[in-house]
């Protein structure tokens, strides 16, 4: 759904996908078998016939979708709302009621789908209708409406006028009770359309007249051509078996399902559940001590490791037993590089050779010779992603080599032995007792001390 | 880029056979290794029980519809638009300076936490830095960055400050350098607008998917502008597209009322999370910590939270009056956040 203004067609096709459905629904309800037993209601003196109670739609939403009370109630008071059934006893409240009040199915001739868009001729005739019918009749809104549509239609008011007397003449050949309910379907159709500015739906109608989009697929040789582009290179592609990658999904959810607070929860607590903001202290970014789930998510793969400032810091101090330090340096110099700023990529690739490429540099990384031939060739041009093959080779480098060495040995191990497992605290026992909730600083204001700092020193 | 115009012997005419065959080709080379489906595979994980979900926090303040929303990587505070408020402070309720901009579709916070980044119907998107005197005119530290030739339906900035990739009602999504405004790469491969988009959290870094109007959803590669892959499997507009945490599969909610599940390397769509009951299109998505929980916002005002492994729905939020225009995992995942026309924010956990 977009917010573009109709091209042309007219067509808005996100509302008549949901009205779609809706009468789907409506119809299955009207079903002669399946669909709700309707009775007979009395309205004041007169008898309604093929009327249904709030309650019997909530029951019957309930039993057909197998859905809880509350949810059939909201999916009932939809239905309500977009005007498929309309209540008979206070038709300005589109509110589905859970009891004995009336409702009836809106024909489907008045249904916002069928007669869309609501013209102001017709509202006008209507407002007319309702005038003559029974002079003051018109609630506050309706009037001021009725006069703002006589002044900008006025060429056509002779028309309004002899449209609605020709409706009532009609109706009045009709019996009683059919006279009724065609005005009671009426009324309920211009509330939905035309409703007082005070219900929420009449800035759904705004919206509704906004939200249109140009349906015609582009046809032109441009994006046609780039289809079949496209088309030539997936049909090359390589993919995988299903039970593969389905496979890894779930090993994937198992796998972090401890570390998913939604799911199982988190220690000591969720602070958002119990106003404890313990659970955030202990896992800033830089800790003492940090928590075991934390040095336990850095093994699942590479990248939780290198995502973590701390166990970042961690592998970086291995590496250095390791004397293959330079290489991470490396990789944090190429990823400065190809997020950084644009004008400062040169002088960035000038440092990295400097330091990491050169023949005889301080910190020289060990690449193949292919990718650094391509490499320095590049950096004579040099631009952002200049050093990615590099990067890429040295980033593997660490992955299949360092990382699992890191994850058996002694640094990590102990890291994980000190690692602590909070207690859990459950919600405060004395609810009403609300804790006092401090401010953090922002992360603006922590760069802000920092510089401050730095420009003293 | 290959053709210019029509080559001799074609016409559109014969360019849209060759286009239709070879579509009609790639779904049978899709179908080639799908040898098992997702419900099949998830039978011999457990059944999830009832979620307690509630709202925890209603945050008011918003003098309309709230648009979109970000979170702060430090978990507690998010922007939010329609106007722009920054750093809302949500633990507190701290509210941070607002800027007086109507219809914000897309907003995001800087990775450092230092700017926000803001665009929609003026066909910009900007960046503010975020300062701490709050009576400090921000409106005049705005800064263009993007320009659209239409409205810009998402932000995201990339790992810096320094790079944004954008979305638009042009149909084209760019990256964009922040500090001179220039455009690196812009992508064009959709034939209506694009209302979402999503960065890959994958170890290279590299790819982004989109979803527009044209109802496909499709993942380029942000060095050379390509569009890598394309599913278009939805009824009607995409509305939003989110990676699921490994990087290897995204979700997509759509007006036709159904969210849907696409794994990048079978390269094909898995699951669709439907029910006969929900009438009204999902607007937005977003993926629990694990990857387990698919929690999708939709236009009848509720929040349906899905098994993304079995495909049933486990758990439906009530709250909001009015559509729910954007969901959020916090970024350690403690919470949801949620974005309504009805005027609030709404956090759940």
């Amino acid at each position: 759904m977009t917010i573009n203004t109709l091209a042309k067609g007219g067509w808005h096709r996100d509302q008549m996908a949901c009205f779609r459905k809706m009468e789907k629904v409506i119809v299955a309800m009207q079903d002669p078998d399946m669909g709700m037993k309707m009775r007979n209601q009395r309205l004041l003196i007169t008898v309604i016939p093929h009327a249904m109670t709030g309650r019997d739609v909530i029951n019957w939403l309930m039993q057909k979708y197998n859905m809880c009370e509350e949810e059939a109630l909201h999916l009932g008071g939809m239905l309500v709302r977009y005007g498929y059934i309309y209540p008979l006893k206070e038709p300005r409240s589109l509110v589905l009621r859970a009891d004995e009040s009336p409702y009836r199915f809106q024909t489907p001739y008045f249904w916002t789908s069928t007669r869309w868009p609501a013209t102001e001729l017709d509202y006008a005739i209507y407002l007319a209708k309702k005038n003559i019918r029974k002079q003051g009749e018109l609630m506050e809104y309706e009037k001021e409406r009725y006069s703002v549509l006589h002044k900008r239609i006025n060429h056509t008011w002779d028309f309004v006028v002899m449209q609605a007397r020709e409706q009532l003449r009609a109706s009045k050949q009709r019996r009683k009770a059919d006279r009724i309910v065609l005005e009671c379907q009426e009324q309920a159709y211009w509330l939905i359309n035309r409703p007082p500015v005070s219900l929420t739906l009449s800035t759904f109608r705004i919206y509704f007249i906004a939200h249109f989009v140009c349906v015609c697929v582009c046809v032109c040789t441009f994006c046609l051509c780039l289809q079949i582009e496209f088309c030539r290179r997936a049909l090359g592609r390589n993919r995988v078996k299903s039970s593969i990658c389905l496979e890894g999904f779930v090993k994937y959810s198992e796998q972090y399902l401890s570390h998913d607070p939604i799911m199982q929860g988190c220690l000591p607590s969720n602070p958002w559940i119990s106003d404890d903001t313990a659970h955030w202290t202990m896992n800033t970014e830089v800790v003492p001590i940090p928590s075991r789930l934390r040095v336990e998510r850095w093994s699942f793969s590479f990248m939780e490791l290198l995502n973590d400032a701390m166990g970042r810091r961690e592998f970086m101090t291995y590496l250095e037993k390791e004397f293959s330090a330079e290489n991470l340096c490396f990789w944090q110099a190429c990823e400065d590089i190809r997020h950084g700023e644009n004008s400062r990529i040169v002088e960035k690739v000038e440092e990295v050779y400097k330091n990491f490429l050169a023949p005889g540099a301080a910190r020289w990384v060990n690449i193949d010779s292919k990718t650094m031939d391509k490499t320095l060739k590049g950096i004579q041009h040099p631009h952002r992603f200049v050093m990615d093959d590099a990067q890429m080779h040295i980033y593997f480098l660490m992955k299949k080599d360092s990382f699992p060495r890191y994850l058996k040995s002694d640094l990590y191990k102990n890291m994980l032995a000190k690692a602590i497992v909070p207690q859990e605290v459950k919600k405060s026992v004395f609810p009403f007792m609300r804790r006092q909730r401090h401010s953090s600083p922002s992360p603006a204001q922590a760069v802000a001390q920092a510089s401050e700092e730095e420009g003293r020193a | 880029m290959a053709c210019q115009g029509l080559q001799k012997g074609e016409t559109l005419a014969s360019l849209k056979t060759e286009s239709d065959g070879l579509k009609k080709k790639l779904e049978v080379e899709r179908g080639k290794l799908n040898d098992v489906e997702l419900h099949q595979v998830a039978e011999k994980t457990e059944v999830l029980g009832a979620l307690s979900i509630k709202t925890r926090r209603v945050l008011k303040g918003h003098g309309a519809k709230v648009l979109c929303m970000d979170w702060c990587k430090d978990k507690r505070r998010l922007v939010s638009s329609s106007q722009v408020r920054t750093s809302t402070d949500l633990w507190t309720r701290e509210h941070g300076v607002s800027l007086p901009c109507t219809w914000v579709m897309a907003c995001a916070y800087a990775p450092s936490g230092c700017a926000v980044a803001c665009g929609g119907l003026d066909n910009k998107c900007s960046v503010i830095p975020l300062s701490l005197d709050k009576d400090e005119n921000l409106a005049a530290k705005k800064k263009s960055v993007a320009m659209h030739t239409n409205y810009v339906s998402g932000c995201t900035f990339t790992n810096s400050d320094m790079q944004m990739l954008t979305s638009s009602g042009d149909g084209t999504c760019a990256l964009w350098d922040v500090e001179s405004g220039q455009l690196l790469q812009s992508f064009h491969g959709h034939t209506a607008d694009v209302l979402s988009l999503d960065l890959a959290p994958s170890e290279t870094g590299n790819t982004f998917v989109s979803g527009g109007c044209d109802r496909k959803a499709n993942v380029w590669d942000m060095r050379s502008g390509q569009n890598i892959q394309s599913f278009e499997s939805h009824e009607s507009d995409i509305n939003c597209v989110k990676y699921y945490p490994s990087g290897d599969a995204f979700a997509s909610a759509s007006d036709d009322a159904t969210c849907r599940f696409y794994d990048l390397r079978a390269d094909r769509e898995v699951a669709v999370y439907q029910k006969d009951s929900i009438v009204f299109g999902a607007s937005t998505v977003d993926f629990s910590l694990s990857g387990r929980l698919l929690f999708a916002g939709y236009n009848d005002y509720t929040i349906n939270a899905w098994d993304v492994l079995k495909g049933n729905r486990v758990s439906i939020l009530f709250g909001h009056e009015n559509r729910v225009s954007r969901v959020k995992l916090s970024p350690d995942g403690t919470a949801i956040c949620s974005a309504s026309w009805d005027n609030t924010l709404r956090i759940w956990a």
